[in-house]
């Protein structure tokens, strides 16, 4: 797939400490084009900021190692580059937005200095007044006045600092946009408002974009497409509407919708999904959510399961190998 | 700015007042009667009688702090027991050797000790950083006086490079200097070292790199300046430390300064000029603190705005 | 970890015995901090025992000017000084004096400074603030002048030494007694212990303090470090520990007139003051990285 602006093929990431080996990413394969948002759905400890920090090649510097796999970003394998060449493609041609938008930026340094470093380091303009006017322009694109480029972080709100966050991201209008959890540490009024700002300059610049989550409703309201992740894997992945509307899920999945309180329905309890997530340590042979799964054969046990693919959706388990077989179509919406 | 300048100039006051209460009080314990001192053993009693009422030595406690406290205000120490001339004038010709000595320690202590703490940081368990911790735990170990004795040793006495006595021309300021830089930068190399451990650990640094800036530009840019804020803090404090230092170190290089005054005037029970040297030093350090709290105001941005609101 | 069946052990009881445990072995695997804790420990062996080998009268202060200012020997391993003393012997000798000094002056700076640290932390308010600008006007003094001063005043001698040397580092322990214990009174057990009513001195004494131990004994072992440095530098100007009593610091000032002759004079006890120092910051290092849950690999 030559035109994807991410390709990540059959990934696989560890952390490496003096004690263990921790197995975040296990064989993840993901696919990406101009103008797509992507919905990463899974628990903590799911692996998905893993992935991220892997197409940023921000991964820690003596724990974390890329085992095997590809990433090319916009066809360039991101697994070979050198420090000197990531540094020209992060912030430029990849951007990424964390989560806890209090610590991410500088309290020393105002924050339309720290919109302006982005634009600085990737060489974007000669002068000081083109630099000056490009961030009051991104300042009014994240619907901040650029009088306030003066002040310091701490005297902005939590949803200002946020869209300070964003602006830095877009400022050199990327064509990918990692977006780990952005509005988690927000309020609810304003993890909105973030949102819709997200979609709308993700549309004005045409970035793709993939939205770390575990929020389903945010995976709803702002994706095209979907994968949801566990254990280091891709156990499910389609359009929005496969995962939303479709009859045919992973078992894992369909214990994250019934997990979510519903206000319409009369249920008394909550049902939250049986165990915990394996030990990334020490994860079990054959299927990785077999020790939690409802519907877990034997087969499950001894046997990872393949992907099986339906009208470009995608589900890893044993249960799908009758009724998914004999399609012609192998081709999967995110792989 | 200058109203929080006068603020905290006038906080400095009753800190240096409770100072000489407590010192004179100390004095008060002193044995031995001054009058008698300045006399010598063979003067008649009623001379010495007669001098301690001139003296106001009879007054009580209270009245003698009073008048020493508006004389001193005044800028009148007293004189000296033992030279008879005015303290003031005294540690005037003096204080500015032993102020040399502590500045330029302070600042070779910074010069080698902030970088090398840095670099110890970024390359955190490395040869380097190893090579720092030892080096900064042995050089805290080592009494800054026999320091200065071996560096006697070694340049004087061998090399015949360096004088070894006096405060003739600035070579006589080399050895003392190094000899007090010692133990300083080790204590500036252990806790820049721990401040850049912190700050690098901070999600502000990932938004950096996030953005494609080098090692070189995050340091410069980000990391330093949120480094250096506490370090600043600890220079100011340890500036008294060097003033204590300089104390015994001007007593191995023969250097003639606010120290050997002080130690002369215990020896010789000479209470005025001991009085008005302790003030003099606490006074000094007591600016050195106020010129770095009022630059860290300039360099903390949140404590400046909260500055700007508040007034 | 065994849960005790002593119906007077408290849940902070069992998690201070546990802490141990767990601290100690994080301070075994620091080479350093061990070589530091058994150098510290034969230094101690050697002052205590020291006794038992060497008589005061005979070996540490006779003077015998007929083998003065010899190199080392067989005899006399280190030399002999300028009244023909034994450099070894005084040297050894010499551990004594420091270590207690050092022990002293830190027991009565933690006691006192660990009264006003925890009574400022624990009442806070107006107690809190007149206590600590009391030690801020200490602390706007540097150390060694106060010392210079209080020795001036009251005369040289070793009571007077200690109480100078004690004074300058109350307010030391203070703040970290303080804040400590603030840290601690915001933790939850303190207001369970506050709700069944317990008093507050059995509070302060059963529950805080011992919690406190911690930062409390890494600033022990810097402090007596610093001590043992600053009795030094005191006794070199004369106005610390007076002859003819073995300091190191007061053998170093005998010893400059004959630095180019006999350099084993200046050397020896020098060397015996920077392990004695390097032992005790080892220690304390060790301690204080041992006790940080971050460093926990």
């Amino acid at each position: 797939m030559e035109d994807a602006i991410l390709n990540i093929n059959d990934l696989y990431v560890e952390y490496v400490t003096d004690d263990a080996r921790i197995f975040a990413v296990n064989g993840l394969d993901l696919v990406l084009f101009k103008g797509e948002t992507l919905g990463l759905v899974g628990e903590t400890g799911a692996g998905k900021t893993t992935t991220a920090l892997s197409v940023m090649q921000l991964l820690p510097e003596r724990t974390g190692v890329i085992k095997k796999g590809s990433i090319k970003l916009d066809g360039v394998e991101i697994t070979k580059a050198t420090e000197n060449k990531m540094r020209g493609i992060r912030g430029d041609n990849v951007s990424m937005v964390f989560q806890d938008p209090m610590t991410s930026l500088n309290p020393t340094i105002t924050v339309g200095e720290q919109i302006a470093e982005v634009l600085v380091l990737h060489k974007k303009y000669s002068t000081k007044a083109e630099i000056d006017n490009r961030v009051d322009e991104i300042m009014k694109m994240v619907r901040l006045q650029p009088e306030r480029k003066n002040e310091y972080p701490h005297q902005l709100s939590g949803g200002m600092k946020q869209r300070i966050v964003i602006a830095i991201a877009l400022a050199c209008e990327p064509k990918l946009l990692l977006a780990d959890e952005p509005t988690t540490a927000l309020d609810v009024t304003i993890q909105a408002q973030v949102l819709e700002l997200m979609r709308e300059l993700k549309e004005k610049i045409n970035t793709s974009m993939i939205l770390i989550t575990h929020d389903l409703g945010i995976v709803a309201q702002a994706c095209d497409k979907v994968a949801i992740m566990y254990a280091g894997e891709i156990i499910e992945g389609g359009t929005v509407e496969d995962i939303f509307l479709a009859k045919n899920h992973h078992p894992y999945t369909v214990g994250l919708f019934n997990s979510i309180p519903n206000l319409t329905s009369k249920a008394s309890r909550l049902q939250p999904i049986a165990g915990l997530m394996p030990d990334p340590t020490d994860l079990p042979s054959g299927c990785n959510f077999s020790t939690r799964c409802p519907n877990c054969m034997e087969i499950c046990k001894e046997k990872k399961p393949p992907k099986f693919i339906r009208n470009g959706h995608m589900i890893r388990c044993h249960l799908f190998n009758k009724s998914f077989a004999g399609e012609e179509d192998h081709s999967c919406v995110i792989y | 700015m200058l109203r929080f300048t006068g603020k905290r100039f006038l906080m400095m006051l009753p800190i240096l007042l409770s100072i000489s209460f407590i010192i004179f009080s100390i004095m008060e314990f002193t044995p031995g009667d001054p009058a008698r001192t300045m006399l010598g053993d063979y003067a008649p009693q009623e001379a010495v009688d007669a001098l301690r009422e001139e003296m106001g030595l009879n007054d009580p406690f209270i009245v003698r702090y009073i008048n020493y406290v508006s004389d001193a205000v005044r800028g009148d120490f007293g004189e000296s027991y033992r030279t008879g001339r005015s303290c003031v004038s005294e540690i005037a010709k003096r204080f500015s050797s032993t102020l040399k000595i502590a500045t330029y320690a302070m600042i070779i202590s910074m010069i080698i000790g902030i970088p090398v703490g840095i670099i110890s940081a970024i390359k955190q368990y490395s040869g380097i950083d190893v090579i720092a911790i030892m080096s900064s735990l042995l050089l805290t170990s080592i009494p800054p006086f026999w320091l200065g004795l071996m560096l006697i040793m070694l340049f004087t006495l061998t090399l015949h490079w360096l004088p070894s006595v006096g405060s003739t021309s600035w070579k006589s300021f080399i050895m003392p200097s190094i000899a007090m830089a010692a133990a300083q930068m080790a204590t500036l190399i252990r806790m820049t070292r721990s401040t850049m451990l912190e700050v690098i650990r901070q999600d502000y640094i990932r938004t950096a790199k996030s953005k494609g800036a080098s090692e070189g530009w995050i340091i410069l840019k980000h990391s330093l300046r949120n480094a250096l804020m506490p370090i600043i803090t600890v220079i100011g404090i340890d500036f008294g430390n060097l003033l204590g230092g300089a104390l015994i170190i001007e007593n191995v290089f023969g250097i003639s300064g606010l120290g050997t005054l002080m130690v002369t005037s215990v020896k010789s029970k000479d209470t005025p000029m001991l009085v008005a040297s302790v003030m003099f030093a606490a006074l000094l350090s007591s600016l050195v603190n106020l010129l770095v709290d009022i630059l860290y105001t300039y360099i903390d941005p949140r404590v400046k705005t909260q500055l700007i609101k508040t007034h | 970890m065994a849960m005790t069946n002593d119906r007077n052990s408290t849940s902070s009881d069992i998690k201070r015995r546990g802490q141990l445990g767990i601290i100690w072995r994080q301070y075994r695997k620091n080479t350093l901090a061990m070589v530091g804790l058994i150098v510290f420990l034969l230094l101690v062996c050697v002052a205590v025992f020291s006794p038992v080998f060497l008589d005061y009268q005979n070996d540490i202060i006779l003077m015998n000017n007929k083998i003065r200012l010899q190199a080392p020997s067989a005899e006399h391993i280190l030399g002999t000084d300028q009244y023909g003393r034994d450099i070894l012997f005084r040297i050894i000798w010499g551990s004594r004096v420091s270590l207690v000094v050092g022990l002293f002056t830190v027991g009565v700076a933690l006691l006192v400074g660990g009264i006003i640290g925890a009574i400022s932390g624990y009442y806070g308010s107006v107690i809190d603030n007149f206590l600590m600008r009391i030690m801020d006007v200490f602390l706007a003094m540097p150390a060694t002048i106060m010392a210079v001063a209080i020795v001036g005043a009251l005369g040289p001698g070793l009571i007077n030494l200690l109480i100078a040397m004690s004074i300058a580092r109350i307010p030391q322990f203070a703040r970290v007694v303080r804040s400590s214990v603030i840290s601690i009174c915001g933790q939850e057990f303190v207001e369970a212990a506050r709700a069944c009513g317990t008093k507050d001195f059995r509070i302060i004494m059963r529950h805080i303090l011992p919690n406190c131990v911690g930062p409390i004994v890494v600033q022990c072992t810097l402090h007596m470090a610093t001590t043992i440095l600053g009795v030094a530098g005191l006794s070199f100007i004369g106005l610390g520990i007076q002859a003819p009593v073995p300091e190191w610091g007061s053998m170093l000032s005998e010893a400059r007139d004959f630095m180019q002759t006999n350099f084993n004079m200046m050397l020896y006890p020098g060397i015996a003051i920077v392990i004695a120092v390097l032992s005790l910051n080892l220690i304390g290092d060790g301690l204080r990285d041992a006790l940080d849950p971050r460093l926990k690999k």
